[in-house]
């Protein structure tokens, strides 16, 4: 068997091929032939406020579950400007799908940490009403929700909306054969979807070398829609990239799969150990490319920022922790009747069967039948 | 009233609710030009266009999983999946996505989608093309799974499972696609989940659905000549299940067996066995039998009849029922 080495070959796929960048690591700012980018003072910095406040819940979050108030957190650190870029990027009327990681999508989609926070808590296997954010719940079966995506799409299509659908998915995701069915759908019906792939480096412990032999985002061609591979940590880029191809979706041009180009600087999971599978070095290689850093610097040097502001943000955030905690604490249930409430929306007898069970076994009161 | 084959029953239930619902749309197959390989959207792209009835790439994932995003979209998506053994790859679509999205989004989404699947074996068809996988679909919360017999029911039934705010598995017993009976236009015959008594009996109760119903009639009518009476239930609907109609049958024979062309381990039957003897104790002569599939793969077809249920191994078992 041929072992692929990290990176060793030119279309190795963590190969470093040009890609779209309009923030450099070390801030500064950079031109794209493709993609111009004219961004005011103020909308930099409601991407500065919007990353420090999603990497400072997703601390908090990850601490709620250290101290058991969580059944589990799925980390974005190190994702922020993939997700805030791209969140931004949609429109009101814009429907989005997101996978488990996606909690600075849902940030930007207007649900609350909290509310991101419910499955995570195990009071529900959802989170928030789908069609008031028209953000989907997360599939954690990964990548089976593309091409739900891609048949929402054909809806907005059949009704001649001026909308489009954007669905993430990640480097894992793109082994799966629903992924391949998605494109291929997406394609021959020219759906005005944008695939958002977050190449964060890791499958749990695998190397993207065990899902690909190419650059993810080349994939693409071979459908017969774009493909392009943009800086992650690059939260402007991601904004102007994610924008056109969703411009490009809404005028009736078809899919576009965008290659975040990413890092996950944290587990895969709360219940993950990346010491066992990725060296010290690499991470460490990735904290200079921080989105956060970077920002703040561009914000300090063009003075679009002083240091009080940032502090500022920092504070804020702060308080968004305290709000997601006190949340969480006081997050309860579900009432074990509950269970039986949506698993049919028509009336099903043998539901109601085993409802009547329950409530005989222990009883209305504890059954939560009696609110 | 009007005489219909059952796959043009169903074609013309499929047509009056594409008529009545702008919403309903057709995918799956080779369902447009051709109008499916069993013709049962035969003309159905030439009328409502290509727009509602869309042949879709060849891809079982992708047409549930497709109807999974233009339903929460607000459509009512119909699709058809070629034959019976092809719906494995749209297996996930319809256990973790179809079954649960009502339930994960707390009742917000309703996943109004109908999965039509010609289903069950005798036609002499190769590999893959004679299954019967309703129990995968029975033991899914969620999913509901049905199953017309007659030209009649085919015509309500697709429309009632349309217009149902629930998914539902749709299968359609190819074998009887072909054969004629009378439909009634002007009013539908019971509602979409409830058991039909297609024949009155007082010694033993035959249970089934889709294409063994008919071999249950005709073993009734061979047992009335051995002086045994029999009723004959056509369940209609396998999940759920109409419980109280095979019971208040049960309490008056006394003797019961259950026949589906599925392989009876963990079956459709081994189900209806356990919730009559809890109902029916006392009133039960002999055990509850069950006449299916082997555990086996579905045979080459040169030996399909040794495997399907027919009227000699329901004579059989009602021997059994009767010696016990």
């Amino acid at each position: 068997m041929v072992r692929a080495g990290r990176g060793t070959r030119e279309d190795a796929p963590d190969a470093q091929v040009d890609f779209v960048q309009l923030l450099s690591p070390t801030g500064e700012r950079v031109e794209h032939k493709d993609y111009a980018l004219e961004i005011s003072a103020d909308e930099a910095k409601g991407l500065y406020r919007d990353m420090v406040h999603v990497r400072r819940v997703d601390v908090e979050a990850t601490s709620l579950q250290r101290q058991g108030q969580l059944a589990l957190w799925a980390p974005l650190r190190g994702q922020e400007a993939a997700q805030i870029g791209a969140g931004r990027a949609l429109e009101p009327d814009d429907f989005s799908f997101p996978g488990y990681r996606e909690h600075g999508i849902a940030w930007c989609r207007g649900i609350s940490p909290a509310q991101s926070a419910r499955s995570f808590r195990q009071v529900t296997n959802g989170g928030w009403d789908p069609y008031e954010f028209n953000h989907a719940e997360p599939s954690i079966v990964i990548g089976n929700n593309a091409i739900n995506a891609v048949g929402y799409a054909m809806g907005v299509q059949h009704d001649g909306a001026e909308s489009a659908v954007m669905v993430c998915i990640g480097d894992g995701a793109m082994s799966q054969g629903d992924i391949a069915e998605s494109f291929v759908w997406a394609a021959v019906f020219q759906a005005p979807v944008v695939f958002l792939l977050q190449n964060n480096h890791w499958a749990i412990s695998e190397p993207t070398e065990r899902q690909s032999r190419i650059p993810l985002y080349k994939r693409a061609d071979g459908f017969g829609f774009p493909g392009v591979r943009v800086d992650g940590n690059d939260v402007f880029a991601m904004l102007a990239v994610t924008r056109a191809a969703l411009a490009r979706a809404r005028e009736g041009s078809g899919p576009t799969l965008i290659e975040a180009f990413t890092y996950r600087m944290g587990a895969h999971t709360t219940s993950d150990d990346p010491t066992r599978y990725r060296i010290l070095a690499e991470v460490e290689e990735w904290e200079r490319k921080d989105p956060i850093d970077r920002l703040r610097t561009y914000l300090l040097a063009t003075k679009a920022a002083d240091q009080a502001w940032v502090e500022s943000i920092d504070a804020e955030a702060d308080v968004a922790a305290r709000e997601l905690r006190d949340a969480v604490l006081s997050m309860f249930g579900p009432s074990p009747i509950s269970i039986f409430d949506h698993v049919y929306q028509e009336p099903h007898p043998l539901v109601d069967e085993e409802r009547a069970e329950m409530v005989a076994l222990i009883g209305a009161e504890e059954a939560g039948s009696l609110k | 009233m009007t005489e219909r084959t059952l796959a043009k029953a169903i074609n013309e239930g499929l047509r009056k609710s594409m008529e009545d619902n702008p919403k309903v749309l057709l995918l799956g197959e080779d369902i447009g030009k051709l109008g499916g390989v069993f013709r049962v959207t035969d003309g159905l792209q030439k009328d409502f266009g290509e727009l509602r009835v869309i042949d879709s790439p060849l891809g079982e994932a992708g047409i549930v999983g497709a109807s999974v995003g233009l339903a929460m979209r607000g459509y009512r998506p119909i699709s058809e999946i070629q034959f019976d053994g092809f719906v494995y790859p749209a297996f996930d679509q319809l256990v973790s996505q179809v079954a649960k999205q009502h339930a994960r989004s707390e009742g917000a989404i309703t996943m109004t989608l109908v999965v039509r699947i010609p289903f069950g074996g005798g036609i002499g068809a190769v590999e893959h093309h004679s299954e019967s996988p309703e129990a995968y679909f029975a033991h899914t919360a969620g999913l509901r799974v049905v199953s017309p017999s007659t030209p009649n029911d085919g015509y309500w039934m697709i429309r009632q499972a349309i217009e149902c705010a629930d998914p539902v598995i749709f299968l359609e017993p190819k074998c009887r696609y072909w054969e004629k009976g009378e439909v009634d236009e002007t009013a539908p015959p019971s509602s979409l989940f409830s058991a039909a008594v297609r024949r009155t009996g007082t010694d033993a109760t035959l249970v089934s659905y889709g294409p063994s119903v008919k071999t249950c009639l005709a073993a009734a009518t061979a047992a009335e000549g051995e002086g045994r009476s029999l009723e004959v239930i056509d369940l209609r609907s396998i999940s759920p299940l109409d419980v109280a109609t095979v019971v208040a049958s049960v309490e008056k024979t006394g003797r019961l067996i259950v026949a589906h062309e599925a392989p009876v381990f963990g079956g459709i039957g081994a189900e209806i066995a356990a919730r009559l003897t809890e109902r029916c104790f006392y009133s039960l002569s002999a055990p509850p039998l069950r006449v299916g599939g082997y555990h086996t793969p579905y045979p080459p077809s040169r030996v399909e009849e040794d495997y399907l249920p027919n009227v000699d191994r329901l004579l059989d078992a009602l021997d059994r029922a009767f010696e016990f």
